[in-house]
Parts: structure tokens; C-alpha cells; sequence
């Protein structure tokens, strides 16, 4: 094992699959000098500028162009710079990347995938902090994955290179910085595989990214007055392990969902479903969520903290699931 | 570049082949044999053939809404076109793309698009993909007058000509953006002209002149096969149709048409050829006859054809379903 932060996890990542297979390049804004977040820093050193493409500020063009060369025999790593900025290719990542596969009857593989760095803080506003990725797991043809570890993060991206078809990595960009064991040996984290970050038999948390910790930061105050809760990270969102979500569920009868994003229409509002449907008769108390407010968000620190989701927020809603 | 006797013939049977599927397409369309919006490019033909002639049969087309006739000049099967066209399960895309969403990989023909200027920014990927292996391919991404006031069309373009990449631009300028006109929305008054703000060639071209077609395109293939990068071609030509069958075509004079009709591709090389000795009546109608013989099985295939099961709306969305729900 060793320690790694999950920007680095991810740049490993990146490494092993580019050494591993010469049709995977990577593409991006600032990608050779590695910004904004540092996990592309390097890899011009070793693969060349022929794979790590500093492109023009073009989002249609750069994820257009994966497309057209995912089509054709490469296998793009699009890096978003920020998430934010996929507005910019809507139509190349909706209409034409999550359809080609079945729009074709299946002709033509599309494997690229798109690393999206996203999330509140440090004061980022309203173009660079938002969650969207309720966007795309609406959109069927792709695939969604939110690591909150490095590991889990290592694992995920490296999977969704070697997928035959389009998978979106999430990468909250509170978490770059975040350590955490990663093996040694080349591990893979499947897609639709979730993962129980701390047992408990009282309540389930299901939680994504920075949520997991901060729903982790939750299990351990209400582990002082003897309440023991269940963190479960899907990991991946589409496809989604709705059988670990169920397991959980009947286990604790209990349930709390949270997330960063907004609240109407959101992941959390589709996962309170999918829950609904897989366990109604396990359920002791309504579903309580945990999400931002449908506002977007905002630049002054304190409209900022008070807009984010933490902690304390999972607290409050597991003392209503648990009432 | 003087054109074999052979090309000429060739250009002279593709056209014709368009026109004749286009033109049973409409009446098929009509009658209510098949599904959904159709866009032919009757009177365009010229582009398709003349710029597919230029090609070899490993290079890439991206094409648009109205891309029958790329199709057909690609080399697709028409049995797999007119299959898909019907909606029918053993159409070349399974009946999930239908006329305007269709790709068929065998000829290298990377998909009809719903969206103006969409293939405008997969090209420079194709063309990246061509380099990195090292290949001597081109793809030729086809658009509209419309779709150049398009963002994707400059950001692509840009792409393509910043990193030398083996792109042809083929602008199909028509005139008309749907109802709306080109003088009223293209700034500038030419495409082509476009090109030198990106410092690579551009060149408008008479669009109803298959040979004029053929040469530009066959220029810009061979710039882009060296490895010189990307150029942009402007043919204008003029539609016959509506935009989409059923357009009443308020917005255009009957005057347009008939211009279209007096410049007809196909009319003007058959003189040619006639004129050449290259081809007499009787060797007209051998032709002619080929094509309806084939277009006819390509009818009647799709006709006897099976509709896809319902539940095969479900498949072709990943490559493999590791999950359950």
C-alpha cells in the first residue's frame, strides 16, 4: 500500500493505462503543465505531446474530436478542466457520444472517457462549482462514476478507459488533496460495484464523493451516543449496485441520502426512488436527503458555506430517519 | 488531373444512382411507406459523387441530415439504407437511426447527423486517429451553408488547421438553411472565404459540376494525404426539394428550381460523355437499368423485411450490461 492524494491516484492511473495501451492519449485545456488540479503534471515527460494534447479553449472540438477518434481506433481521456464547462459540448457529449452506439445498432465502439472536476469551494461561483452530474446519468448511453477515495478513484478511472463505451469520472475537486491507501499491484474497481465505507446497523447513509466523508465525519459523533450507522458509496451511478443499496437498506430500515448537488430532479431524488421501489416494506421512517439548495451557488464565503452540504446536515437528517 | 473515361462513366452512374434512390424514396415516403422526416438531396448530387469519386474506399465521410447520397457514393449497400429507411430490424443500423442517424461502418461512413455542424468537430478526431496510425486515410465532413454559422464548424476547422490534420471541410451550400436564406445569415457572403481567417485552403467550387467537384476534392485529399492539413471546399448547388418532404417551399421562387433543373448534374455530364463518345442511348439505358434493377431489390428486400421485436428498443446501448437493473 502506499499513501497517495487522489489527484495523484488518478495521475497514476492515467500512467499505467497510457504505458499499457498506446491508443489511449489524454486531451484537455492546461493539460500538459497539468492544471487546474495537477493530475496531468508529468505526463507530457513521458508520453510525448502526441498523447498529451494541450488544445485550444474549444470544449466541442476537444470532445467532438474524441468522439471522432474514439470512433476510429483511439481510446481519449478528455480532462474538463472544470465540469462546468461540458455546457460547451452538450450536443457532442448528448446527442452524438451517448447515442453513436445505439443510434448505429451497435457498429461502432466509443471508448473515450471525460474527467470532470467539480464540486463547491474556495469560493469558485456559479461557473466553477456545480454538480451535474444528475445531466448525464438522464442521459442514457453513458456511463457515471464518483470515486471518493483514492483508490476507489485509481480504480474507477482505469476501468472506464478500458471501457467500450463513454464513461464520465467525476472528480471532486475538495477531494484532490484528500489521502488514502492505494495497492500497489494494478487494481481495478469495477463499474455498478458499490462499497460499505463503515458498517452500522442502525441507519444507511448512501453518499457520494465529498459526501462519503463528510457522511463519515456524521457515522463518527452519532457513534458516541451509541448509534451505528451504515455508509454505502455507490461508486458508480449508471450502472448502480442496487442490490449492496437494498442489502444496506434491510439491514438498517433506515435510510439518509446525500448529495452536493441541487435538490429538485437530482441523484438523491432518483436513488430515494430506486430505494422506494427495491424496499418499500424494509423502510421504518421516510427517506430524508441531504443536498444543496436549488439556488446556484454562491461566490461570498459565508453564502458558500451556507449552501454546502457537511456534516452536520447528514446528522440532522439521520435524526429524522431515525425518529 | 484529366478524368478517365472510367471515372467519368463512374460519376455518371453514381449520380444517376442517388437520384433514382431519391426519387423512389420520395414515392415510397408519399404512399406512406416509411417512417418519420426525409431530407433528399435531389439536384445536389454532384457533391456527394463528385467529392466520393476523390476518395479511396478506407477513407472516413461524416455526413448530415441530408446524406442519402453520401451514403450511396460511400459505397453502402442499399439493400442495409433502404432497409433502415423502412425501420425495419435488418436495416444497416437496426432501425434505432432511420434516415438522418445512420452510419454504416463496412464503408467507413461515420453517420448521418441530426445536428448542423456536428461531424464539423468529430473530423479533426478522425484525423487524429489517421496520424497516430500512421495512415494515409482522409475524412471528408460534409455540411451545409447553414451549419458554417455553426460554433462547432469554427472550432473545428481551427482544430483541424492548428494541428495539420487530414480534414477536408466540404461546405454543400444550397442556399437555404431550412426556410431561411444564406445572404440573410451567412455574414461575409462566401464560406470558403472562411478558410483564410484559419490560414488553410479555401475554394468555392460550381456544385452542380461533378468534374469541378471531383478536382477540388481530389486537391484537397491530396494536400491532406501529405500531411499539409485540413481545406475547406464551398460547392453551390442548388435543391430541387423542399427541405424536408412535404415543405411547401413558401420562402423560394419557382425560378430557383427551375435554374436547379436548367444546371442538373447529370443532365450536363451525360453531354459530356455524349459528346466524348463515351456514351450512346443504348449504353444510357443499360445503366439506368442496373440501378433500377438493384434499387428495385433493395424495395422489395425491405419490404419483405421483419419490423424489429419491440424489445429490441432496449439493446445496442453499451457494449456488455454488467449489472442487472
Amino acid at each position: 500500500m502506499a499513501l497517495l492524494d487522489l489527484g495523484d491516484a488518478l495521475g497514476l492511473a492515467l500512467r499505467e493505462e497510457m504505458r499499457r495501451d498506446p491508443r489511449v492519449y489524454c486531451i484537455g485545456e492546461d493539460i500538459v503543465l497539468g492544471l487546474p488540479f495537477g493530475v496531468t503534471k508529468g505526463l507530457v515527460d513521458e508520453f510525448g505531446a502526441e498523447r498529451v494534447l494541450n488544445a485550444p479553449i474549444s470544449e466541442a472540438a476537444i470532445v467532438g474530436s474524441a468522439m471522432g477518434a474514439a470512433l476510429t481506433g483511439l481510446v481519449p481521456v478528455v480532462d474538463m478542466h472544470f465540469a462546468d464547462f461540458v455546457t460547451c459540448a452538450m450536443d457532442e457529449v448528448v446527442n452524438q457520444i451517448a447515442k453513436s452506439r445505439y443510434m448505429f445498432g451497435g457498429q461502432l465502439d466509443c471508448p473515450l472517457t471525460l474527467r470532470m472536476p467539480y464540486g463547491i469551494g474556495r469560493s469558485g461561483g456559479g461557473h466553477h462549482s456545480n454538480s451535474v452530474e444528475a445531466w448525464f446519468v438522464n442521459t442514457p448511453g453513458l456511463k457515471v462514476c464518483i470515486p471518493s477515495t483514492p483508490a476507489d478513484a485509481r480504480g474507477l478511472l482505469k476501468t472506464a478507459i478500458r471501457d467500450p463505451d463513454p464513461v464520465l469520472v467525476f472528480e471532486h475537486r475538495g477531494l484532490y488533496r484528500v489521502t488514502g491507501e492505494v495497492p500497489e499491484a494494478e487494481t481495478l474497481v469495477p463499474l455498478g460495484v458499490a462499497d460499505v465505507k463503515r458498517p452500522g446497523r442502525d441507519a444507511t447513509v448512501i453518499a457520494t464523493a465529498r459526501m462519503v466523508h463528510a457522511s463519515l465525519e456524521a457515522a463518527r459523533r452519532l457513534a458516541e451516543e451509541g448509534i451505528e450507522v451504515e455508509v454505502v458509496d455507490p461508486r458508480s451511478l449508471v450502472p448502480l449496485d442496487r442490490e449492496t443499496l437494498a442489502a444496506s437498506v434491510r439491514r438498517t430500515s433506515r435510510v439518509v441520502i446525500a448529495e452536493e448537488g441541487p435538490r429538485r430532479a437530482s441523484v438523491g431524488a432518483w436513488l430515494a426512488w430506486v430505494i422506494m421501489e427495491d424496499c418499500f416494506d424494509d423502510l421504518d421512517a421516510p427517506i430524508a436527503r441531504v443536498a444543496a439548495p436549488d439556488v446556484p451557488i454562491p461566490f461570498s464565503p459565508p453564502l458558500e458555506a451556507f449552501v454546502t452540504p457537511g456534516a452536520d446536515d447528514v446528522v440532522a437528517a439521520l435524526r429524522q430517519a431515525l425518529k | 488531373m484529366a478524368p478517365a473515361p472510367d471515372l467519368l462513366l463512374g460519376m455518371y452512374a453514381g449520380m444517376l444512382r442517388v437520384r433514382l434512390v431519391e426519387e423512389r424514396v420520395r414515392e415510397l415516403f408519399a404512399t406512406g411507406r416509411l417512417p418519420g422526416f426525409l431530407h433528399t438531396s435531389i439536384g445536389q448530387e454532384a457533391c456527394a459523387v463528385g467529392a466520393c469519386a476523390a476518395l479511396r474506399a478506407d477513407d472516413y465521410v461524416l455526413s448530415t441530415h441530408r446524406g442519402h447520397g453520401h451514403l450511396i457514393a460511400k459505397g453502402g449497400s442499399l439493400r442495409g439504407l433502404m432497409a433502415e429507411l423502412y425501420g425495419k430490424a435488418n436495416g444497416v443500423c437496426h432501425g434505432k437511426g432511420g434516415s438522418m442517424h445512420l452510419a454504416d461502418a463496412s464503408v467507413n461512413y461515420l453517420g448521418a447527423n441530426g445536428v448542423l455542424a456536428a461531424g464539423c468537430v468529430l473530423a479533426p478526431g478522425v484525423g487524429l486517429s489517421i496520424r497516430r496510425r500512421g495512415s494515409t486515410q482522409v475524412v471528408v465532413t460534409f455540411f451545409g451553408d447553414g451549419a458554417a454559422n455553426r460554433g462547432p464548424f469554427h472550432e473545428g476547422v481551427n482544430l483541424a488547421a492548428i494541428w495539420t490534420l487530414p480534414v477536408v471541410f466540404f461546405c454543400e451550400n444550397n442556399r437555404w438553411a431550412s426556410s431561411t436564406a444564406s445572404s440573410l445569415s451567412a455574414a461575409g457572403g462566401s464560406i470558403a472565404a472562411r478558410a483564410a481567417g484559419y490560414g488553410i485552403p479555401g475554394e468555392t467550387v460550381d456544385g452542380n459540376d461533378v468534374l469541378a467537384v471531383w478536382e477540388a476534392t481530389a486537391r484537397a485529399v491530396l494536400r491532406a494525404r501529405r500531411g499539409e492539413g485540413p481545406s475547406l471546399i464551398e460547392a453551390r448547388t442548388i435543391r430541387w426539394v423542399g427541405h424536408f418532404e412535404g415543405d411547401p417551399q413558401a420562402y423560394r421562387t419557382k425560378a430557383e428550381v427551375e435554374e436547379g433543373r436548367r444546371t442538373d448534374p447529370i443532365a450536363r455530364l451525360r453531354r459530356l460523355l455524349e459528346a466524348r463518345g463515351l456514351l450512346d442511348a443504348a449504353h444510357a439505358e443499360r445503366v439506368g437499368a442496373g440501378i433500377v434493377a438493384e434499387l428495385e431489390d433493395a424495395v422489395a428486400h425491405a419490404e419483405a423485411s421483419p419490423l424489429p421485436a419491440p424489445r429490441d428498443a432496449l439493446t445496442d446501448l453499451f457494449a456488455y450490461y454488467p449489472w442487472s437493473g
